[in-house]
C-alpha cells in the first residue's frame, strides 16, 4: 500500500505540524485559563453561602448540558450576530474551551477539597496550626494528590476535543489533513490513510504521556492513602 | 481544698445543636498532674465537651479557660492556646501524605519554630518510648490502627502540652491492639501527664483515673474516685450504666 510519500511532498508535513501547533496553542491557553478560573470556581463552590454555591452549580450545569460544538457555534456565530464583533475562530475556541474547562476544573477542585476528611483539618488545628497553615501543609497537599491526575485527564480530553474547532473555520491539524487529502485525491488515493495515521500519532504523542503520567500519579496517591 | 494549680476550668458550659442542649451546664476543673476519666452513655456529649475545650465548637453559655485564658471558638489567639492542649481523636487522623516522623515534626517546626535537629531527636525518643522506633520513615497507610494511635499520641506530646484530651482513642481498634495503646496512656498517667480521657474501657479507667466523671444527659451526674465509683456508685443512673456495661461485655 503505497502513498506514504504524500506526507513529505512539498511542505505537507510542515503544514500538519503547523496545524498541530494551532491545536496545542488553543488547548494550552484554554487549559491555563481554566486552571486559574477553575480553582477560583472550585473554592467558591465550597463556601458556606448557599447563593454563591447555587450560582456556581447552575453555571456548571449549563456548560455541561450542551455539547461543546453547540457552544462553539453559539459563541462564534451568535456573538458575531448579536454584537457585530468578529471574534475569529481561534478566540471563540479559546473562550468556549475556557468556559468548559473552568466548569470541569471547578468541579474537580471542589471534589478534591471535599474529599479531605474534616478530621484532617481539626487535627491540624488541634496541634496549634493556624487555619492558613492547616491549608498549606495539610489540606492542600492532600487535595492536590488526587487532583493532579484528574486535571491531566481533563487536559487530554480538552486537547482531543479541539478537533471540533475545524467546524468554525480554524485550520487546526485535522483540517490541514483534510486539505491535503482533498488536494491529492486523484494522484494519491491512499492519502487519507497515511494522513490520518500521521495525525493519530501526533495526538498519541501528546496525549499518551499525559495519560500515562496521570495513571501513575493516581496509583501513587491511592497507595499512600 | 488544698492549693492546686488548675489547668482547665469549665464553668456553666452549655452547648446546643439545633436548639437541643447536648451539654447543659457543666462545671469541671482539671488540676496539674491529674487524670480525669469521663464516662457516660453514647451520645451524652463527651466528645462535644472535649471539642469545646479546645475551641473546635462554639459554645452557647459558660466559659472554658486554660490557665485562666479563655478558649473561644474562632478567636484570633486560639491557635496559641491549642498548642498547650494535645488532642487525640477516635478516628485515625495522622496526615496520610507525611511519614510518621514528619507527622510528629510538623507542628513543633511550623508552630513552635524549634530547631529541626532538636525536634528530630525528640521525635525519635518519643517513638522509642511507644515502641515504634522502626516506623519513623513509614507512611500512616503502612501502620496498624494501634500503631497509628501511638504515633498520634507522640504527635501531640512533642508539643509539650499542658493537658492531653483523649477521645475514645481505642474505640476503633481491634481488641488485640487496645492494650498496646492503653499501656502507653497508662505510662503517661503514671508519669504525671495531665489528662482528660473519654473511654469505654472500664478496667483501664479504673487503673488510670484519679477521678471519674460520669456524664448523662449533658450534665455531670456523679464525680468520684475510681474505687468508689466502680464498687459503690452513689447514683442510680451510674449504677444502671455500669450494669449495662458489664452485661454488654
Ligand atoms: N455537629 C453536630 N450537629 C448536630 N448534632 C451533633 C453534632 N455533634 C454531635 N451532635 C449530637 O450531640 C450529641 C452528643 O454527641 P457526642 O458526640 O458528644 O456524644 P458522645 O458522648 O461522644 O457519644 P459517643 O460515646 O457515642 O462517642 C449526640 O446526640 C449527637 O448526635
Ligand atoms: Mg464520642
Amino acid at each position: 500500500m503505497g502513498g506514504a510519500e504524500i506526507l513529505f511532498i512539498g511542505n505537507n508535513f510542515a503544514r500538519l505540524l503547523e496545524g498541530l501547533w494551532v491545536t496545542v496553542r488553543i488547548s494550552l491557553i484554554s487549559i491555563a485559563f481554566s486552571l486559574v478560573l477553575g480553582t477560583a470556581l472550585g473554592a467558591a463552590m465550597t463556601v458556606k453561602n448557599r447563593a454563591v454555591r447555587a450560582v456556581c452549580r447552575v453555571y456548571l450545569e449549563i456548560v455541561r448540558v450542551m455539547p461543546q460544538l453547540v457552544w462553539l457555534f453559539i459563541v462564534f456565530f451568535g456573538i458575531t450576530k448579536l454584537t457585530g464583533l468578529n471574534l475569529g475562530g481561534e478566540t471563540s475556541a479559546v473562550i468556549v474551551f475556557t468556559l468548559w474547562g473552568t466548569a470541569e476544573t471547578g468541579d474537580l477542585v471542589r471534589g478534591a477539597f471535599q474529599s479531605v476528611p474534616k478530621h484532617q483539618r481539626e487535627s491540624a488545628l488541634s496541634l496549634g496550626l493556624t487555619k492558613f497553615q492547616s491549608y498549606v501543609y495539610i489540606i492542600f497537599p492532600q487535595a492536590l494528590r488526587g487532583l493532579i491526575p484528574n486535571i491531566i485527564n481533563l487536559s487530554t480530553r480538552m486537547i482531543k476535543t479541539t478537533a471540533l474547532v475545524s467546524l468554525i473555520g480554524v485550520t487546526e491539524v485535522l483540517k490541514v489533513g483534510k486539505q491535503i487529502i482533498d488536494a491529492n485525491r486523484f494522484e494519491y488515493p491512499n492519502a487519507a490513510i497515511w494522513v490520518y495515521a500521521a495525525i493519530f500519532f501526533m495526538y498519541f504523542a501528546i496525549c499518551f504521556p499525559l495519560s500515562w503520567a496521570a495513571s501513575r500519579l493516581a496509583k501513587k496517591s491511592r497507595k499512600s492513602d | 481544698m488544698p492549693e492546686t494549680e488548675h489547668i482547665i476550668d469549665i464553668n456553666g458550659l452549655v452547648k446546643r445543636f439545633n436548639g437541643t442542649a447536648v451539654i447543659d451546664g457543666i462545671d469541671l476543673s482539671v488540676s496539674k498532674g491529674e487524670v480525669v476519666v469521663l464516662i457516660g452513655p453514647s451520645g451524652c456529649g463527651k466528645s462535644t465537651l472535649l471539642r469545646c475545650i479546645n475551641g473546635l465548637e462554639p459554645i452557647d453559655a459558660g466559659t472554658v479557660t486554660l490557665h485562666g485564658e479563655p478558649v473561644v471558638h474562632n478567636s484570633r489567639n486560639l491557635y496559641k492556646i491549642r498548642q498547650k492542649i494535645g488532642m487525640v481523636f477516635q478516628s485515625y487522623d495522622l496526615f496520610p501524605h507525611l511519614t510518621v516522623l514528619k507527622n510528629i515534626m510538623l507542628a513543633p517546626m511550623k508552630v513552635q519554630k524549634r530547631s529541626k535537629e532538636e525536634i528530630r531527636a525528640e521525635a525519635l525518643k518519643l517513638l522509642e518510648r511507644v515502641g515504634l522506633s522502626d516506623k519513623a520513615e513509614s507512611f500512616p497507610s503502612e501502620l496498624s490502627g494501634g500503631q497509628k494511635q501511638r504515633v498520634a499520641i507522640c504527635r501531640s506530646l512533642i508539643m509539650n502540652p499542658e493537658i492531653m484530651l483523649l477521645d475514645e482513642i481505642t474505640a476503633a481498634l481491634d481488641p488485640e491492639m487496645v492494650h498496646e495503646v492503653l499501656d502507653v496512656v497508662l505510662d503517661l498517667a503514671k508519669n504525671g501527664t495531665t489528662m482528660l480521657i473519654v473511654t469505654h474501657e472500664m478496667a483501664f479507667a479504673k487503673a488510670a483515673a484519679d477521678r471519674i466523671v460520669f456524664i448523662d444527659g449533658g450534665v455531670i451526674v456523679e464525680e468520684s474516685e475510681p474505687d468508689e465509683f466502680f464498687t459503690a456508685p452513689k447514683t442510680e443512673r451510674a449504677k444502671k450504666f455500669l450494669k449495662t456495661f458489664t452485661y454488654s461485655r
